[in-house]
């Protein structure tokens, strides 16, 4: 890929004047002879050096496995996650049950694998609201300015100044009260939804601070003065440009998001048996520690990995994204 | 056209009828672009900064209008003001009109606005790093106008951004479209910006400052292809500088601003022979010349007036070295001081006998 081009420009080079020589010589990359192709631009730089990372490429693993788990449980077990036999109850690990048995003498390891559904379903899709909105309003806000800005800040501002669990405690006991059953996937978006109208803020301030200062960019006035409308302005140039922090933060976001996750089931206000998952589990062995640690150490060492992963992501995924950390 | 640069009077439609109205207007058909009595202030917290007060100009078809002045002077405000790119707050335009075949812009509606960019008048940035979107090729970013609106296919568009490169002489046009701008160097970067603002065939080009960010060797280069891409087409240039040998070897005319006003406007070769105003004088005058090597280098004394006091009367009376005592009163008026020339300036018959 590199070659052709070298050689076009070494032809160049002989025909062209002066000048063209001073711009090719700039043009060249230094060490054109890499093997990455002349397409480098943030993302393609920031590709690049992932790839080379250590911690991307593990976390990349352990994300990978997680989601083929979620897709297909039955490949790792053939259990079923909720059947339950009260003599086998708080059994420890064997070669039967490699995690032991639960309370209810359930499998623990069938548990553990057919929890990661929920966990990340509920950890993607609440990073997938509060990007999606964060950015959104956090655009709007920082490109329009003026008045608009005050009144989605101020928005913002009474939404991040609520206490994360007081808040959620008070969302998910309103539409979800205990005693009641509704369907896991109803539960599911509820804590989903809890999880997004409360950390909205954070991805809205940093959207908007990075409109703040990316509308400010000569190429904004560029495509202005070329006639580009306002929306084209803020989805086509504006966007690319800001997404960076954003996505950042989202790939951090989404490990903490799993925990909170964990830790509305373990209050008792996320999700519910029906649902299996992590939360739930900590949460039912919160009172067995002593008798039974096997109970909380696998289901709870599962949540500290999925989380590291995800947060090892977003730590690689910043670091090739700032070109000045490298 | 109105003259008068301190009132923003009711729009005179028909320039012959006005006795100051410069001859270079061609008779009987309007100017290409034309700006007059153009006020803008920026509303800032420490006060109103008025930052121009009644600029006027214009520019014919095949013409290049030089605008000079010192940093602050207003150049680069006009210019946004026409492209209709100010920031709407801080600045806020009180009055006059910019005309472009007869339409006064500023009246428009937005849509009409956003029409008339880039087809009608396109604008070079001064800094092209800035000015291309980092995340997007070169190419891209000249197609995106051809394939938004022109309606060309992506491949039409590819083929005419190349055609595009090819005019500015990027070498390899083929293989550059689809790089990055931090791929090019500083000059090729001008050069795809120029191709950027030629997509759209516009019939007035507005370069502000367009080699202020490059070396001389390039300068010189940029500065060529601009005058010949301007022939070629025949379109109107506004060439905002502060240099005035790149003013000497492309201008057709000049347009001198101190302080948010024009106060010279003649052509080239009879404002370098004898300026008509004491800044423009006085700017001449501060150019390093061979004869006068080993001599300290003439400048203007003191500092252009803070846009928030402007000074009363003249406002460059504080360091004109002719001030007398009407120019501390009286603000002079932009008035015809030859043939195609004004100046405002209580004794500029004098200067244009003396000497």
């Amino acid at each position: 890929m590199t070659d052709p081009t070298a050689a076009a420009s070494a032809g160049k080079m002989e025909t062209r004047a002066q000048e063209e020589i001073t711009a090719e010589g700039h043009g060249a990359r230094p060490g054109g002879g890499a093997d990455d192709g002349k397409q480098r631009s943030l993302w393609g730089d920031a590709w690049v050096s992932l790839r080379r990372r250590p911690i991307f490429i593990i976390s990349a693993v352990i994300i990978l496995f997680l989601t083929v788990m979620a897709l297909f449980p039955g490949l790792f077990t053939s259990v079923d996650p909720t059947k339950a036999d009260l003599s086998l109850a708080r059994q420890t690990p064997s070669a039967d049950a490699w995690f032991g048995y639960d309370q209810q003498g359930r499998d623990i390891y069938a548990r553990v694998i057919h929890g990661v559904r929920a966990s990340l379903v509920v950890g993607v899709l609440a990073t997938l609201g509060t990007v999606l909105l964060g950015s959104l309003v956090g655009l709007f806000a920082g490109f329009y300015g003026g008045w608009l800005d005050a009144i989605l800040s101020r928005f913002a501002d009474v939404f991040f100044g609520l206490p994360f669990v007081l808040g959620a405690i008070v969302i998910l006991s309103t539409f979800n009260p205990p005693g009641t059953s509704y369907g896991p996937v109803r539960i599911i978006f509820q804590v989903i939804f809890s999880i997004v109208v409360l950390s909205w803020p954070v991805t809205m301030r940093i959207m908007r601070s990075a409109a703040l200062t990316a509308k400010q960019q000569d190429y904004v006035k560029a495509a202005r003065a070329l006639g580009a409308s306002p929306t084209r302005i803020i989805f086509r140039h504006l966007l690319p440009n800001t997404l960076a922090p954003v996505l950042v933060y989202g790939s951090i976001a989404l490990g903490t998001y799993i925990a909170l996750e964990a830790t509305l089931s373990f209050l008792g206000v996320g999700l519910r048996t029906p649902v299996v998952s992590w939360g739930v589990m900590i949460s039912d062995a919160k009172e067995l520690i002593r008798i039974a640690p096997h109970m909380l150490l696998f289901p709870a060492g599962a949540l500290a990995v999925t989380v590291l992963a995800f947060v090892m992501l977003g730590d690689a995924v910043r670091d090739a994204l700032d070109p000045k950390m490298r | 056209m109105s003259t008068e640069g301190q009132s923003a009077e009711s729009p005179n439609p028909s320039p012959l009828e006005d006795p100051a109205a410069p001859a270079v207007v061609q008779q009987g058909s309007e100017p290409l672009l034309a700006v007059s009595g153009l006020h803008v202030e920026f509303r800032t917290q420490e006060g109103v900064a008025r930052v121009l007060n009644g600029v006027r100009y214009h520019v014919d078809a095949g013409e290049t209008l030089a605008v000079l002045g010192e940093s602050g002077s207003g150049k680069s405000v006009t210019a946004n003001t026409v492209m209709g790119i100010l920031e709407m707050p801080p600045a806020a335009i009180t009055a006059g009109e910019i005309r472009f075949r007869g339409e006064d812009l500023l009246t428009a509606s937005a849509s009409r606005r956003r029409e008339v960019r880039g087809e009608g008048i396109a604008m070079i940035f001064q800094d092209a790093l800035s000015a291309l979107n980092p995340v997007f090729t070169v190419g891209f970013q000249i197609e995106e106008q051809l394939r938004k609106r022109r309606g060309m296919s992506r491949k039409d568009a590819r083929k005419r951004a190349i055609e595009l490169l090819d005019l500015v002489r990027i070498p390899n046009a083929k293989g550059r479209v689809r790089q990055f701008p931090h791929e090019f160097s500083g000059g090729m970067r001008q050069r795809a910006m120029i191709a950027m603002s030629l997509a759209l065939d516009p019939e007035v080009l507005i370069a502000d400052e367009p080699t202020t960010a490059l070396d001389v060797t390039v300068q010189a280069q940029i500065m060529d292809l601009l005058a010949e891409i301007q022939r070629e087409r025949n379109m109107g240039m506004i060439l905002i500088t502060h240099d005035l040998g790149v003013v000497a070897e492309v201008a057709d005319r000049i347009a001198v601003m101190y302080a948010g006003r024009i106060v010279e406007e003649a052509d080239v070769h009879s404002i370098y022979r004898k300026p008509g105003h004491p800044y423009t004088r006085a700017l001449m005058d501060s150019m390093p010349r061979l004869d006068q090597r080993g001599q300290e280098l003439n400048t203007i004394k003191g500092l252009p007036p803070s846009l928030t006091a402007i000074p009363e009367g003249c406002p460059f009376h504080p360091r004109c070295p002719l001030a007398i005592d009407l120019c501390r009163e009286k603000d002079p008026e932009l008035l015809t001081i030859a043939e195609g020339r004004v100046s405002a300036c209580h004794r500029s018959d004098e200067l244009m006998r003396d000497e």
